[in-house]
């Protein structure tokens, strides 16, 4: 645990290892959201809390409704009912781009580079309040050009942080599935993000290329972002989560430290069954 | 044969005012469908409007031309704003379906016995709206030179319009190269993506819909006045069809496209044509395989086995890049 910094080890020991337990600073506060699809409810979380400054997995077994929920909690979906804030801000009814100005962005489990812009490209998109994506001012480039040579230094920047920096001028599409995962993490940064909500980050991702997205999550936090990241890799979460959220079947089952969630009972049965320590060989009922 | 006859006529078309009228559409196009990802299948509902909003103001209500220019990029705005309401939200084959009917619905509106006083009914209207138009061409005695040939209001309406292109595709050429061109391209990469970023993509498309719509609409405007008439059949689904021809021949998010498309286009329909022509009247062409009133159906397909070839050997047009076009947008 020596990982953890002295702040991290007061929140561990003020915070109850429940479901659904009160947070000291919660960015993110979700109350008695449902979502159903026909008779199937993906979704039914009475109430959860999001810590601010730390990384938060969110974690469950196939189909438990982890990116359903990373949809309704960034706008790309709407929740049959329920109510959650982000930094005191009712989030109900708030479109997509609204929620990312307001400093929450997302990336996407099926990585979302934009593949025919270049790598440069795909980075200054991300940039807030361009002067140049007014349709009047791009007629009238020297409103902008001054703008768009910092959003191009501060992207080449984090591009060299992230190691993209030589393939700048290539089209997204020419990047390795990894390559992309990064891009798209990168291209978030480029909206200065209060909280990074990162769905599957490491889904085809190589051993290499992973270690390098861990640092890069862990250097979010050191920055003072939150970070909520849904995961399959339990190493992964092991290594760098502070706190775990457990949903199965829509539901919060349990939380806490990465360490004591994984020796939880709930938890090892949503992932391995009720009877998973019962010899269901023939031999045993002989 | 006459060569230089054939000469004259097919680059006097090259230039023409059919090439600056399908130009217009394809360049529409290209900001909806090149640049912005919208599959607007009623461009030629957008050249209808304009090509109305001249002729009606003036016959009907004696307003002068000026007013009715103005009045027809009010209402292909408008009818921008009818088409992208409802459907800019939703996916992209939504607006295909809803662009199509609704300039059907424009043309026969148009075509219907309802408006017959004001419309023209199926005639459409024919009169001298133009007038005031044509009353500033210095060029009245017209172009008559071996290689091109205009009569005086052709060459008018021609210096005018390559004016009115020259325009629009060096504004079109600076907002494609701005922030603003490159979130347009964004949007038709990956919408969802767009919005995450904190993107409004929503006012974004229905921003290219109603610059390409106002961009059809001249188009409208040159179709009506250089024949001082207007014919509801013209603008059927077959003109929205041969300007993404014109936009595919040039190759898609390319500024210069859709000129060299049309030009290339309207080169080859009078070219065909001409050497046909020229071959049945001169018995180079046996009657028992085309006969003179067989040319002009025939120089289509001609035209469609050369746009077969041009797609199967150069799939990503004039100015397109090959290597771009094989990266698949959702690979």
């Amino acid at each position: 645990m020596q990982r953890h910094s002295g702040e991290n080890m007061d929140f561990v020991a003020v915070t109850a290892e429940t479901p659904g337990s009160a947070k000291p600073d919660p960015i993110l506060i979700a109350d008695h959201i449902t979502r159903t699809f026909g008779g199937l409810t993906a979704v039914n979380v009475a109430h959860l809390e999001i810590q601010r400054g730390l990384i938060t997995a969110l974690i469950g077994p196939n189909g438990a409704g982890k990116t359903t929920f990373f949809n309704l909690l960034t706008g790309y979906d709407s929740p049959n009912s329920g109510t959650w804030s982000f930094n005191g801000l009712a989030l109900n009814g708030v479109p997509p781009h609204k929620v990312a100005r307001l400093g929450m962005v997302r990336t996407f489990q099926l990585t979302k580079a934009l593949y025919r812009l270049t790598v440069l490209e795909n980075m200054a998109l991300g940039a807030r309040g361009q002067k140049g994506e007014s349709v009047f001012a791009s007629l009238f480039p020297w409103l902008w050009r001054a703008q768009e040579e910092e959003i191009q230094k501060k992207a080449i920047s984090i591009l060299t942080n992230f190691k993209l920096i030589d393939k700048k001028d290539d089209f997204a599409a020419a990047l390795s599935g990894g390559q992309r995962k990064l891009l798209e993490m990168a291209r978030a940064l480029m909206v200065e993000p209060e909280m990074v909500m990162l769905d599957e980050p490491m889904a085809g991702v190589n051993p290499a290329l992973k270690q390098s997205l861990l640092e890069h999550i862990k250097e979010l936090r050191n920055e003072g972002k939150t970070v909520l990241f849904v995961e399959h890799d339990m190493d992964m979460v092991h290594e760098i989560s502070d706190w775990v959220v457990v949903l199965s079947q829509g539901e919060v089952i349990a939380e806490g430290t990465p360490a004591s969630v994984m020796k939880n009972e709930h938890v090892i049965e949503a992932y391995l069954g009720a009877h998973h320590n019962v010899n269901l060989s023939a031999e045993g009922d002989k | 044969m006459d060569f230089l006859f054939v000469i004259q006529q097919t680059l006097s078309a090259t230039i023409g005012v059919n090439t600056i009228i399908f130009a217009l559409a394809a360049i529409g196009l290209n900001m909806h469908f090149g640049y912005t990802g919208l599959l607007n299948f009623g461009q030629a509902g957008f050249l209808a409007i304009g090509a109305y909003s001249v002729a009606v103001p003036v016959i009907s209500f004696g307003l002068p031309l000026w007013v009715a220019f103005l009045i027809g990029i009010f209402n292909s705005v408008i009818f921008a704003l009818i088409l992208g309401i409802p459907t800019l939200r939703l996916r992209a084959d939504y607006l295909a379906i809803v662009t199509i009917a609704a300039a059907e619905i424009v043309r026969q509106i148009a075509r219907s016995a309802t408006f017959n006083s004001t419309l023209g009914g199926s005639d459409g209207i024919t009169g001298k709206f133009g007038e005031e138009f044509f009353a500033l061409n210095p060029f009245k005695s017209g172009l008559n030179t071996p290689i091109l040939r205009f009569n005086g209001n052709d060459l008018w309406v021609v210096i005018t319009g390559w004016t009115l292109v020259a325009f629009i595709v060096f504004f079109m050429w600076i907002m494609v190269n701005s922030p603003w061109g490159r979130l347009m391209r964004a949007i038709r990469e990956d919408e969802d993506a767009v919005r995450s970023l904190g993107k409004n993509v929503y006012l974004y498309k229905m921003q290219s819909l109603i610059i390409g719509g106002v961009i059809g609409a001249c188009g409208g405007f040159v179709y009506a006045l250089s024949r001082q008439s207007v014919q509801p059949d013209n603008y059927g689904t077959a003109l929205t069809f041969f300007a993404y021809t014109v936009l595919i021949l040039g190759g898609a998010a390319r500024v210069f496209s859709p000129v060299v498309g049309a030009m290339i286009f309207w080169f080859l329909i009078v070219f065909i044509e001409q050497v046909l022509r020229q071959g049945v009247t001169n018995d180079l062409i046996p009657d028992w395989l085309i006969g003179v009133n067989q040319v002009s159906q025939i120089r289509f397909m001609l035209m469609g086995i050369g746009l077969m070839l041009l797609m199967i050997f150069r799939p990503q047009g004039i100015f397109g890049d090959k290597k771009e076009l094989a990266l698949d947008a959702k690979a």
